[in-house]
């Protein structure tokens, strides 16, 4: 493959600004970061501790193999809602291997309001079990919850995404196939009794794990019956009596040893295969990103700079390079994976549309992972356009797109507006996984035009009443709405939403996206099938 | 678990700075001890798997060594930004070189070995001989310097004992040397040593020592604490060479008596004690066949060979030099160890025995490891790992343990033939040639033996009968799934080379 040939002057202005202003920008991500990985309240853990538990990340940690990556999911969910108070939502979700095997974790800090349920954490809890479901990973459950957030039962408990349906995932995923393993290192209460209930292996820590439908205060209130937590539904009742859990640990360290061994003994199938190459460092340094990638996304750059500081040997095999040039599209390696890259370089037109769903077909047709890098602000429009049928061939791509049954990975690298969205495989489309960068931006439509459309619907409206608005009145409305849509469509905004599956950094997507793959290779890729592409 | 109580730290974490089998033993007493490690490794060994078993890596430069295992400044930085208040450097690499323990020094940093002064001491040949003889250690005889005249050549003759051999000083290759069996034939020998050596080296400065008939490579284990104690554990045979590298070691050595034993030992912590020295170091002898010993040099690091003393005395060496590095005794154990059993090492090197044992390379695409009681591998390599031409050709060492030599020499060739690596020559076939050799069973094993014994041996591919190969070729044209699921190149996942990684970790400014 030929070698992309940069054409960067990294000691220009414009450079030396973005390089600037993108590292300020990964400095503040960082510095979030670091604030939510400490968990809650410093006397929370300090009583956690001081109970002989280890804390959260540290039993994650201990999971997995020494020395080996750990792909964070969300770990800024519900940052700068609720107060900060429920820093992770107070659950820690990802993808590590436990003796060489890939795994999801799903750990609740207690340290966080006692492990509770908000919103997001069902939202953040569940799209972990989703993700392990389509890629195969067995489930690991480091339970420690009090269950739900009550003060916010009615955004946690009725609706179909809610609570019960982290165990209706279980029992599926259970019936797929998929190993579902829990291990009791704090309280089980009422439903959350069922996460180990609903596991196919369960291990409880004795005089710290407890399992029960209804707690000791419960059972008092409903027949008056006075027993301890540990008697009711500790280590020693459900590993000795009740059967409800398999294994018996001493402590979190024991516990987290014992889950090792279960995993040692799944009989893991082996992977999907790709034609792998020997994997090569990009020839341009990644580190340069900051400076290639402008800051503000509205400035235009040549795509294939970032490319090139992504893929192996910096190397990509262009198809249609002069055809829809508003879309690049082509073949590269990463860590010696193939993939397939559709990225944006401006506006999408029908030609653009058309090669990226001819281009999409190439690569399910030969089962070659696709990446979508987005920078798109949506289709074109205008008269001339909509009579080309932009929409027609728009909704080509869209349906390549929708149907792909190869592995699709997502990186918003800078804006993420309207239609554009769905073409490059956004949310909805369900890529296996969905990052954005500290200084992308995902909104419906940018503030500005927005602002513009609905004073001009207001503006219509009080015409027919016979009223004109004066400059300032005009400035009046749009103010709220551009404010509005700046601050929604941060990063940050997003990601406290579990709209994606976290932020990373420009220079560490590369990894991101290989260990992504390898994970993904644990679910077959199926014969491709389409449906009907409107001609 | 395993492991000491934490409170007994000794370090809070150690840099190991080497690669391959050596890093992994290394890291493997620290686990021993509980002690953190890190790994350093050039860009040619990220998937290597002393990084791999390290705690923690930090990627130290370019393959070249000395852009990398060899810069001092780059893992002194390395260990002080990791937080590494020790650094064990293994063999080879800086692990001799006085400017590294200095630097530690300078750097707040514990050197897990002897002091600069003590390695430049025995660094020295002139002075480390000169100490030896102060302190009652037997040196071959011989003259000090260069012979002026036929009379001083005869009287070193005498002094020395016939037979005795000439040496050009600027000598090598056997060029310019001559054994003389009795003197009347000194003379002829030097002017013919002398107009030799002139020929081959345009320098016709010659000496004289005695000449050792049927040499054994014999030396001494020692650990020397700060506590004033000196011991020793025992002798390593390491006869078995070839260019001047050992490749098969074994103690006890069958040239060694009770009473020889003890005087060479004795002689050893003698030696050590006069260079003050500290921590654990070996005193190599030469051995002649009327029990004569005559040392040779010291070497100021743990051997390659260490494995096969600790079988035998179990002292494990490592743990007992971060200890003393720590301010710490000799353990007890080593204080009263003895001799139990017979134990063999043979290093596996990536070379081409066939091909005048050069290096080779490639990729490993099938290792298994042979193991049973008394079976013990210290290895640095794995299933699919690349083996390159940046470092030394070591694999690996395969150690056996058993009750007697004859048991010992068995059971090494069993594990030699259940040692599986494929994809690239390994020393492993020839290992099993020699000890299979009815001189290597009867001990009669000097230094000259690969030359006298194994020369134009035959490896047995040539007779490799036309049935064995028709019937290969048959099964090979049956079972072609099975075939290609041997030789297919697995490339690792991500997940096993990336280390230690997480989101947001690059992020900072």
């Amino acid at each position: 493959m030929f070698r992309i040939e940069s054409k960067i002057n990294t000691s220009s202005d414009f450079y030396k600004e973005n390089d600037k202003r993108n590292r300020e920008e990964h400095a503040l991500f960082k510095e979030r970061l670091d604030k939510v990985k400490q968990g809650g309240p410093e006397k929370a853990r300090k009583v956690h501790l001081e109970r002989g538990k280890l804390l959260t990340r540290e039993r994650v940690a201990r999971l997995f193999d020494k020395n080996t990556p750990f792909l964070e999911l969300s770990p800024l969910a519900t940052w700068d809602m609720y107060d900060n108070e429920a820093p992770c939502s107070g659950l820690i979700t990802g993808i590590g291997v436990i003796h060489g095997k890939e795994v999801m974790v799903i750990a609740n800090d207690a340290t966080v309001k006692g492990g509770t349920y908000y919103p997001e954490t069902i939202l953040k809890h569940a799209r972990a079990q989703r993700i392990a479901e389509e890629n195969r990973l067995p489930c690991i459950y480091l339970v420690d919850s009090g269950g739900i957030f009550l003060p916010l039962q009615s955004g946690v408990f009725p609706d179909k995404d809610h609570f019960g349906r982290i165990f209706y995932n279980q029992a599926r995923m259970s019936a797929m196939g998929i190993p579902q393993i829990s291990l009791v290192l704090g309280s089980c209460t009422a439903g959350g009794a069922y996460l180990p209930a609903m596991s196919d292996e369960t291990v409880i820590v004795r005089k710290q794990g407890t399992i029960f439908i209804g707690g000791p205060p419960l059972v008092k209130a409903a027949t008056g019956e006075e027993v301890s937590a540990e008697d009711l539904g500790g280590a020693d009742v459900h590993c000795r009596t009740s059967g409800v859990s398999d294994h018996y640990a001493q402590n979190d360290e024991h516990a987290l040893a014992i889950a090792r061994n279960i995993v040692q003994n799944l009989n893991s199938r082996p992977k999907f295969e790709l034609d792998m190459s020997e994997p090569e460092e990009p020839y341009y340094d990644p580190e340069e990103l900051y400076g290639v990638v402008p800051y503000d996304y509205r400035k235009q750059y040549d795509i294939r700079e970032l490319i090139a500081r992504i893929v192996d040997g910096s190397r990509f095999h262009e198809f249609k390079e002069l055809y829809g040039i508003t879309l690049v599209c082509g073949f590269a390696r990463i860590m010696g994976y193939p993939v397939g890259i559709l990225a944006n370089n401006g506006v999408l037109f029908s030609e653009s549309s058309l090669k990226g769903a001819h281009f999409i077909e190439l690569c399910t047709g030969r089962k070659i992972p696709l990446l979508f890098l987005q920078n798109i602000t949506g289709f074109i429009v205008g008269r001339q356009y909509e009579a080309g049928g932009i929409a027609r061939d728009g909704a080509k791509m869209v349906h390549a797109v929708a149907n792909a049954q190869v592995p699709k990975f997502t990186v918003i690298v800078g804006g993420s507006f309207g239609a554009g969205n769905y073409a490059m495989c956004g949310r909805g489309y369900f890529p296996r996984l969905l990052w954005m960068w500290p200084q992308s931006r995902i909104c419906v439509m940018g503030g500005e035009q927005a602002a513009d459309v609905l004073a001009t619907v207001k503006i219509r409206q009080l015409e027919k009443e016979g009223k004109k608005l004066s400059k300032e009145e005009i400035d009046e409305i749009r103010k709220p709405i551009v404010e509005k849509y700046t601050a929604e469509s941060l990063p940050y905004y997003s990601t406290a939403r579990l709209w994606d599956d976290g932020i990373i950094g420009m220079t560490e997507t590369r990894e991101a996206i290989a260990l992504g793959i390898s994970m993904s290779l644990n679910q077959p890729i199926p014969d491709q099938r389409y449906g009907v592409f409107r001609m | 678990m395993g492991q000491i109580d934490m409170a007994d730290k000794l370090f809070d974490k150690i840099l190991v700075a080497n690669r391959g089998e050596i890093a992994v033993r290394v890291m493997n007493a620290c686990r021993l001890l509980g002690i953190p490690t890190l790994a350093i490794y050039s860009t040619a060994d990220a998937n290597a798997v002393h990084r791999r078993f390290a705690d923690e890596s930090v990627e130290i430069g370019p393959p070249p060594p000395l852009q990398s295992y060899l810069s001092i400044d780059k893992i002194i930085k390395a260990a002080i930004e990791n937080k590494c208040d020790a650094i064990h450097p293994g063999y080879g690499f800086l692990a001799e070189n006085p400017l590294f323990p200095d630097a530690c020094e300078k750097a707040g940093i514990v050197f897990i070995g002897p002091s600069g002064k003590s390695m430049r001491l025995m660094g020295n040949k002139v002075e480390a001989r000169r100490k030896m003889v102060n302190a009652g250690v037997p040196l071959i005889p011989g003259m000090q310097g260069a012979g002026s005249d036929l009379k001083s050549f005869e009287e070193a003759a005498e002094k020395a004992g016939y037979p005795v051999l000439i040496k050009a000083a600027a000598g090598g290759g056997g060029k310019g040397m001559r054994i003389v069996h009795e003197k009347a034939m000194l003379k002829e020998s030097v002017e013919a040593a002398m107009r030799e050596a002139k020929n081959a080296f345009g320098d016709d400065t010659v000496y004289l020592e005695k000449y050792i008939e049927n040499p054994r490579h014999v030396e001494f284990q020692v650990l020397a604490d700060n506590h004033g104690n000196t011991i020793h554990l025992f002798e390593r045979e390491c006869s078995i060479q070839r260019r001047h590298q050992k490749i098969i070691e074994e103690t006890p050595s069958v040239a060694l008596t009770p009473d020889l034993r003890a005087r060479m030992g004795e002689a050893a912590v003698k030696a050590t004690q006069a260079a003050n020295y500290r921590n654990a170091g070996t005193i190599e002898f030469l051995v002649d066949t009327k029990g004569g010993f005559y040392f040779l040099e010291m070497n100021t690091r743990v051997q390659v060979e260490h494995p096969v003393t600790e079988m035998v005395t179990g002292v494990d060496l490592v743990v007992e030099q971060i200890r003393i590095a720590a301010g710490q005794e000799i353990s007890e154990g080593a204080r009263h160890a003895v001799q139990r059993g017979h134990a063999i090492e043979c290093r596996i090197y990536a070379e081409d025995a066939e091909n005048n044992f050069l290096p080779s390379s490639g990729d490993i695409l099938y290792y298994e490891e042979p193991s049973g009681p008394g079976i013990r591998v210290d290895s640095g390599v794995t299933g699919n790992t690349k083996i390159g031409t940046d470092y030394d050709p070591i694999l690996s060492k395969l150690i056996v343990h058993a009750p007697d030599r004859n048991l010992a020499i068995s059971k090494m060739i069993q594990a030699l033939k259940d040692y599986k690596i494929l994809g690239i020559k390994t020393s492993r076939k020839f290992m099993i040639d020699v000890l299979s050799h009815p001189e290597f069973r009867a001990g009669r094993t000097y230094t000259n033996f690969i030359e006298k014994n194994m020369a134009g041996r035959d490896d047995g591919r040539a007779s490799l009968s036309p049935v064995a190969a028709t019937a290969a070729a048959a099964a090979l044209a049956q079972k072609p799934a099975a075939i290609a699921v041997g030789m297919k190149h697995i490339k690792p996942s991500p997940w096993q080379t990336i280390g230690n990684w997480e989101i947001g970790m690059r992020c900072a400014r």
